[in-house]
């Protein structure tokens, strides 16, 4: 029992990060108690048999020591765990740049047999071309959401503030997904504000965030009517967009965790295989990086209301 | 005599360099092509084109190199930077150094390139 937890406090996390014993501060730590109190009974007892104070100065010195030695082995091994964090960050970001080039040759090449498909393509052909490219956009996707990963990771998630229509973005991401709603049996039911006003944001990542809350409305709708409201309301000095749906909802347990990097709730991952769990970490990270605010409301069974707030730009 | 429009492509990618050229004859314009960055500065100041698609990381001169010494020699052609690097930090080296327009090559279609290149052109 007592094993058990000197294991799991100790050693557990070195032995999972691959860090040798004495590169393991869990375990450096424990050493330096040990010695700690030996030495103080050491000393305790060479006070009390010789009375000589050159020994006692002798001895603990010595043991000073041994538990500097220890524990600049125990920085090291810190800097170790630091250093292999940075070089995954930067691992992430160079294979990502080396994997676009190619897929921008797929996309371009299956583009230009696209753009001819009505001289030699049968249909299945142009069909399965389409896959080809849907896949391949899939993919350049998958690599944009690492690369901002290891960007907020990083600390150079750096965004351009501009002077951004939300509307028109809206608009437009509606009509990219309105055939994937279809194919759901999801109903789309937009209604925007007249006078929104404008916001400052970065254009691209706030489209990726309406992207992300309105693909997973209708990625996890659950029933077979689903009706998805998604409105833009101006209220006063905030433009606030919601996308509500009638779909599966998230369990209780699993709504603290929603934001976190790589997590998707029990109940859509058993359902969609598709997802990575990094869309909702990285709308995050956007919107409040473009000074606003984003959160949800969910029940399971029920359905989830998503919501982002962004500051109005007043002139 | 001849007024097809003139378009240089820069990029060391076969397969890209392919593509564009493809499309661009395609759609009845004059290319001409380097394979790094050096052959494109030469071809840029002799040829005169009237646009320049340039990629950033190119052998022999990167594209920010041809960029800028294509603006120190007084040239005007506008020019859209194609590459695949998408830090904010790079864009705006790129538009300080006085490109046109910047583009991300995995972000875009083919169309949507083309699209851009006849905006850039007609304004011009």
């Amino acid at each position: 029992m007592i094993n058990k937890i000197i294991y799991k406090v100790f050693f557990k996390d070195c032995r999972e990060n691959n860090l040798g014993l004495w590169q393991c501060p869990g375990f450096l730590f424990l050493m330096m108690g040990f010695i700690n109190i030996a030495s103080m009974l050491g000393v305790y007892v060479i006070v009390r048999e010789y009375n000589v104070p050159e020994l006692v100065v002798f001895s603990v010195s010595a043991v000073s020591v041994i538990i500097f030695s220890i524990g600049s082995s125990a920085i090291n091994g810190f800097q170790q765990i630091a250093k292999a964090n940075k070089m995954k960050s930067e691992f992430v970001s160079i294979a990502s740049h080396q994997l676009k080039a190619p897929l921008s040759g797929m996309r371009w090449a299956t583009d230009i047999l696209l753009r001819d498909k009505n001289k030699c393509l049968s249909d299945k052909q142009a069909e399965y071309l389409k896959d080809i490219q849907e896949n391949t956009s899939r993919m350049i996707r998958l690599i944009n959401d690492l690369l901002d990963v290891s960007r907020i990771e990083s600390g150079k998630m750096d965004i351009g503030l501009q002077t951004v229509d939300l509307s028109g973005i809206l608009k437009t991401v509606i009509k990219e997904l309105s055939s994937f709603a279809l194919a759901n049996n999801a109903e789309l039911v937009v209604s925007v504000d007249k006078d929104l006003g404008s916001v400052k944001t970065d254009s691209i990542r706030i489209k990726m965030v309406m992207q992300n809350f309105i693909d997973n409305a209708i990625k996890y709708i659950g029933s077979e009517n689903g009706i998805i409201k998604i409105s833009l309301k101006n209220k006063g000095d905030e433009v606030v967009f919601t996308v509500e749906d009638n779909g599966s909802g998230i369990p209780e347990k699993d709504q603290k965790k929603i934001f976190d990097k790589f997590f998707r709730s029990g109940n859509i991952a058993k359902k969609q295989t598709i997802g990575t769990g990094l869309g909702l970490y990285i709308a995050k990270a956007a919107v409040e990086s473009s000074n606003g605010s984003i959160g949800f409301e969910s029940k399971e069974k029920k359905g989830s209301i998503f919501w982002f707030r962004l500051p109005a730009r007043n002139s | 005599m001849d007024n097809k429009k003139k378009i240089l492509v820069v990029e060391d990618e076969a397969t890209l360099q392919k593509a564009l050229n493809d499309v661009l004859v395609q759609e009845g314009y004059n290319v001409l092509s380097a394979l790094d960055g050096m052959l494109g500065l030469d071809l840029a100041l002799k040829e005169k084109p009237d646009l320049i698609l340039l990629d950033v990381i190119l052998p022999k001169m990167d594209g920010f190199e041809v960029l800028k010494k294509l603006r120190e020699n007084d040239s005007q052609i506008p020019i859209i930077i194609l590459t695949n690097l998408s830090d904010i930090s790079d864009i705006q080296k790129a538009l300080d150094l006085g490109a046109t327009t910047y583009l991300v090559k995995a972000d875009f279609h083919l169309d949507d390139v083309l699209k851009k290149i006849k905006e850039t052109l007609s304004k011009n």
